[in-house]
Formats: structure tokens, sequence, C-alpha cells
């Protein structure tokens, strides 16, 4: 028969092959609907930091769907365990598979230890969005903070993921910087690991 | 200029800028969780879906025609053809294709065998009322309003209730004749 039996039912979605994760949807199928979950939130809350702090939110919980589906998929079911690899795979893995490309750079704070960045040229979730004068410091990029932080939980690693706006010389637009502080607990760890 | 001829869902869509299928997929699921946590009960979210694809629809018109170059459909038939074979493919990269068709041609189904929206999806017991891809119909019934269709979208098959496929019905309520905003003899 034609057209028949495209999808295999399964009982289970945990019985379903895992997709190699090529597929791809365009990117303004994505962009709008970024915009809707932006608009959304909007209207449940009063101010600028109850706005980042949602969308920090829904950015979590795609981040530790991420962290299981990639070591999944693509570390046979193994994961970091160490700082120095667990911000690599976010820089690196992480962000291939979401953005398409390795994130601009990865690099340690100099005024504090636990304190690393991730930052982007143009964030892809900061594309089309342009901030109003009246909304002040307010990123999106705040949806990926979240992101990071989701895996980062997920990992063992809990640690605080802002997103900023960084001028940049000679730049029409600023780049975002992802800032990752990490728990007081997550140091003491890798200092007794050595 | 001379007319250009239409283009196809697919060389559209190789065309275009496109984002990883899963980062979509994750990022709708982060959405319908906020707005099940938000607003409790699973009819209000089929509620904010649609709405929220409506929104959508009504933008992402100007899109489509801008990039397919599809002039004005000859009838509905067309329209959903259209929507089916282009407007999936340049959008979420899978076509659709259109059946069981009334006998005056102005309701038919649009049935998805792929469906970018319900990779890693499963209905707990407690959302067996939920129409997961909502925002789907709301974006086709948004996008209609644009140029001068109402029309009515419902699910009809739901792969995430047990059905085999996604089957929406499209039901053409009337065509809006396009008004001007001024008149020529003022």
């Amino acid at each position: 028969m034609i057209g028949v039996g495209k999808i295999k039912q399964y009982g289970n979605v945990l019985d379903k092959p895992l997709a190699k994760g090529k597929q791809e949807v365009s990117l303004s199928a994505f962009a709008f609907l970024f915009s809707e979950l932006v608009q959304y939130n909007q209207t449940q809350v009063d101010n600028i930091g109850e706005l980042e702090r949602r969308l920090e939110d829904a950015g979590y919980a795609v981040g530790a769907r991420v962290l299981e589906l990639l070591c999944h998929r693509d570390k046979g079911n193994r994961r970091e365990t160490r700082l120095l690899g667990i911000l690599s795979f976010v820089h690196s893995t992480v962000w291939k598979v979401l953005f398409g490309k390795v994130a601009d750079s990865l690099e340690k704070g100099t005024e504090h230890e636990d304190e690393y960045m991730i930052s982007e040229k143009e964030l892809l979730v900061n594309k089309f969005i342009s901030i109003p004068k009246d909304m002040g410091t307010f990123n999106c990029g705040a949806f990926v903070a979240g992101i990071v932080r989701g895996v980062l939980d997920g990992a063992g690693f809990p640690a605080v993921v802002t997103a900023h706006f960084v001028p940049m010389e000679g730049q029409q637009r600023p780049r975002t910087t992802i800032l990752i502080k990490f728990a007081e607990e997550v140091l003491r760890r890798e200092a007794r690991l050595g | 200029m001379a007319p250009v001829a239409p283009r196809s869902g697919d060389a559209i869509f190789a065309n275009i800028e496109r984002v990883n299928a899963e980062l979509f997929t994750l990022t709708y699921g982060a959405i319908v969780r906020q707005l099940l946590t938000d607003l409790e009960e699973v009819e209000e979210v089929n509620k904010q879906l649609d709405q929220m694809g409506y929104n959508i629809g009504i933008r992402l018109i100007d899109e489509f025609l801008a990039k397919s170059n599809v002039s004005r459909c000859v009838d509905f038939r067309e329209t959903a053809e259209v929507i089916a074979k282009v407007g999936f493919k340049m959008f979420l990269g899978v076509t659709a294709s259109v059946t069981n068709w009334d006998a005056e041609g102005t309701c038919c189904s649009i049935v998805l065998e792929d469906n970018p929206l319900v990779d890693f999806v499963e209905l707990p017991d407690n959302c067996q009322g939920l129409y997961y891809c909502n925002i789907l119909s709301g974006v086709i019934r948004g996008a209609l309003d644009m140029v001068s269709m109402k029309a009515e979208v419902t699910w009809l098959r739901d792969a995430l209730r047990g059905d085999d496929v996604f089957e929406l019905q499209v039901k053409l309520l009337k065509q809006v004749p396009e008004e001007y905003p001024y008149k020529d003899d003022e």
C-alpha cells in the first residue's frame, strides 16, 4: 500500500530508536516560536528580573534534556566529570548540536576563580531581537543561560548562569556573554581531584 | 518586473537558514510544560497554544509570500495543496498530504506523517485532553486569516493519542472580500 506505515507505532516513546539529530527546521520557525515564548512570559511578569528568570527556567528544561540526549547518543552513556571537561562539552558539543557551530570563545574570569564565560558574537536567540530602551539590560540570552545551567546541573556542576550584553569596539551590536559562576562545592571537589 | 515562477517547498527549504530540529522540539516542549504549570487546565493550554499559533500565522504569511513567489490561488483546493506542500516544507522541513475533500471543495484534511514537534514526547495520563500540537492549527488559521479566508482548523487524528498519523481538518468558513482602507474618489 502506498504511504502506509511510515510512522511505526511504538508502545512507549523509549522503545523508539533515537534519531541521529540531523533533521532541521527553518530558522524562522524557531524564531517565531521563541518570540512567542518571550511574549507569553512577558504577560506573566511584573519586571525584567522575573522575565529573565522565567526564560531561564524554560531553558533549564531544555538543557537537562539535551545533556541526557547527547550523553546517550554521542558519548556512549558517559558524561564529563571534570570542570574543564564539562565546560568544553558545553562550549563545543552542546553548542554545535543546538546552534550549528562551536561557541566563539570560552574564557576563565580574570577576577574570580569560579567564573567562566562563553561568548557569542551573534547568539542565535538574539538574532531577531532588539531590546526596547525601557527594558534596560534585559537579554533573551537568559534562555540560553538556562540551557547551560540545565546541562551543568544535570552533570553535577551546579552553577549560577547569567547572560549579558557586552559592547564590542567597532561592532554595531553587542556580543552576548554567558557568565557561569560555579557553586563552592564544585571547586572544592575539583581541588580534591587535583 | 516580470512575474516570477512559484518556488517549490524543497527549493526554498534548501536555500534558507535552518536550525537543528531538536532545539526547536525541546523549546516547544518547554513552552508546553510552562503553560501546563501556569494554566493548570488542559483546555486552557489548548486555547493558549492555538492563540500563540495564530500570532505566528499572521506574521509568518508575509515571509511565506515573500519567499515562495506563490500568487493568488484559484480555489481553496489549491490553497490547501500549497499549505501542505510548500508551507510545511518551507518552515518545518516536512511535507504533508491533502485528502478527504468534501463535495463542495471547502473542507479537507491535511495529513502529517512526520512532525518535528513531537519527537521525545509522550502524553502522561493527566494530559490526555491536550492537543499537543495545537500551535500548528493556530498557525494555519492565522495565516489564512491574513489572506482573507476564515477557516476552522481541528484535529481529527493525533499520533500522540494513539492514532497512526496527525490529521488536521481545515474547513473554509468564508472568504472575506478584500476591502481597501480608502476610497478612490476622495
